[in-house]
């Protein structure tokens, strides 16, 4: 149970700074929701529902992705290089898994936040979506997924500009390419299938779906779910290998 | 409790540490000097499982810091060069989690934190955010949390640097109390006379290799007790004999000029320092 404890410490400076999580968590998905939600949307039909309905899946999915892979990154990346605090879980008679399931469920929490703004948020905008299982499911994995994500990339990452460049390069063209904003249907195959490689199309689609009350893709949830897996345990390599 | 067998490391092409070998007793307190870039932290860095060896092997109370990590981690405390404290957390919270990740009792816990912060003079800060401390108070709790968990052995990198005169000197007193308790130390240091008060035995490396193992008074006594310093235009000229008499018999005949000066006095650990790694250390 020692992944308790570290999770624990984070669970501490997120009480801490919950507030200032909220208010800033509360930005983007303000001026996405106006722009594309509101501002654009307005009249457009997607898939034979709203823009705003289709769109708000999309949001939750790379927010949740966002803040899960920055909340865990970033801050393993300050811990490593920096503070040197990584050190103390590296020493500290504890397994890696443990470790690392504890930073990752801090960057769970970190990610279910952010959704839960902007499905508040949503509703304020007048969007009909549904809250159920298959839609919480879709928000946990997801947020498991890029915390583990960040994980990895933090262990493997030194520096802060490399980290930067990792964001840029891959985090942020799947936020508008992983069909959060406009639909695959239609696109060309190669295109499309391309598209299906990045780990935020399944996690948008499972959330569309579940959320607009279609049928519920089991199979791309189930590539979520080892996408999931594979940061997951990759990055628990990636802390026993980290004594040089 | 700790044995080094050959332990050897490369950063690539640097050799921070070459075919380090000696051991350390149980209740021993062990001193590794050197200057700067010596190899000391490095060698800490391996023996506390955090850093592997290029080559050469190393066994801290019985167990294998490659192979049985885990068990080398159960029975050591470390206070590291760098100060990791985690800002973020209070004193006593950053107590309290090493307590928990070191997996002690939640009986004992509260009463040990009270009794450390207590011995390092930080019951009035105790809940405040470590990232507002001073330097030394930083240092303090360092310490505090190294001992946390009542380790066996005990690995101070330069503990008391940035101290003021008075908090050494205590912290001199718990090391001293804590090897009366059979708890291993090995430490390192750049006040060379707190080696001299502190080790049983002390190690001096040089660009990653031993060059010297002994008690100080030992290493003092093949170097010669006594030290001459014959200063002539502003230099000091240094000189060692094993008796007083021959020192002083040096002296009187070194500095007949009317410009010259000698003074005799017992040679020091600081002494050997210099001879041995050339290098003059203030
Ligand atoms: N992570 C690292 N990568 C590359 N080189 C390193 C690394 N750590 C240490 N070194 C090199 O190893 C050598 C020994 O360094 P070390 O920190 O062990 O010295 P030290 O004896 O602790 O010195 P000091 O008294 O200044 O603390 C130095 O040449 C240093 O540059
Ligand atoms: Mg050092």
């Amino acid at each position: 149970m020692d992944f308790l404890v570290v999770f624990e410490r984070e669970l501490l400076t997120f009480r801490r700074r919950f507030w200032r999580y909220l208010f800033s968590g509360m930005v983007n998905p303000l001026l996405l929701l106006t722009a594309f939600g509101w501002g654009l949307g307005r009249g457009i039909q997607l898939e034979g529902v709203s823009y705003l309905n289709y769109v708000v899946p999309g949001i939750i999915a790379l927010s949740a992705m966002n803040t899960s892979f920055t909340s865990v990154g970033v801050t393993l990346n300050i811990s490593r290089r920096y503070t040197k605090t990584f050190e103390n879980y590296l020493v500290a008679p504890i397994a890696a898994h443990s470790i690392v399931l504890g930073k990752v469920l801090g960057g769970v929490l970190r990610g279910l936040l952010s959704a839960t703004i902007i499905i508040l948020l949503a509703f304020l905008y007048g969007a009909k979506i549904n809250i159920n299982l298959a839609a919480i499911a879709t928000i946990l994995i997801t947020s498991f997924l890029f915390a583990s994500l960040g994980m990895l990339v933090g262990m493997i990452i030194w520096s802060h500009e490399d980290m930067n460049t990792f964001t840029t390069l891959f985090i942020t063209p799947m936020m508008f390419l992983s069909g959060t904003f406009f639909s695959l249907q239609g696109m060309p195959a190669w295109v499309a299938s391309l598209i299906k490689l990045l780990p935020l199309t399944h996690a948008s689609l499972c959330l569309r779906a579940a959320m607009l009350g279609r049928e519920f893709p089991v199979v791309n949830f189930a590539v979520l779910l080892a996408f999931a897996l594979s940061f997951f345990f990759a990055s628990i390599v990636a802390v026993r290998r980290s004594s040089e | 409790m700790i044995r080094l067998d050959g332990l050897t490391k490369y950063y690539g092409d640097i050799r921070a540490v070459h075919n380090l070998s000696f051991t350390v007793e149980k209740g021993e307190v062990f001193g590794l000097l050197g200057p700067n870039g010596a190899g000391k932290t490095t060698t800490i860095r391996m023996l506390t499982t955090l850093t592997k060896p290029t080559s050469g092997r190393a066994w801290v109370a019985g167990h294998d810091v490659v192979a049985e990590p885990l068990a080398v981690k159960r029975s050591i405390g470390i206070a590291p060069q760098h100060l990791n404290l985690d800002g973020e957390l209070t004193a006593r919270e950053n107590l309290e989690f090493h307590a928990k990740l070191y997996h002690m009792p939640r009986h004992e816990r509260g009463k040990r934190i009270s009794e450390l912060l207590g011995f390092v003079e930080l019951e009035k800060r105790a809940d405040d955010l470590v990232e507002g401390f001073s330097g030394g108070m930083k240092r303090r709790l360092l310490i505090a949390r190294a001992l946390m968990h009542r380790p066996r052995v005990l690995f101070l990198d330069e503990p008391t640097v940035g101290l003021d005169p008075v908090t050494r000197r205590k912290i001199w007193d718990l090391i001293r109390s804590l090897r009366s308790e059979g708890v291993t130390v090995l430490l390192t240091t750049h006040y060379i006379e707190e080696a001299e008060q502190l080790c049983d035995r002390v190690g001096i490396i040089n660009e990653g290799q031993l060059i010297a193992l002994d008690s100080p008074a030992n290493l003092k006594r093949k170097l010669g007790n006594f030290a001459v310093e014959v200063y002539h235009e502003g230099r000091a000229e240094r000189r060692f004999f094993p008796t007083r008499e021959e020192a002083l018999e040096y002296g009187a005949e070194h500095a007949r000029c009317k410009a010259c000066d000698f003074s005799v006095r017992e040679t020091n650990l600081e002494d050997v320092f210099i001879e041995l790694t050339g290098r003059r250390f203030e």
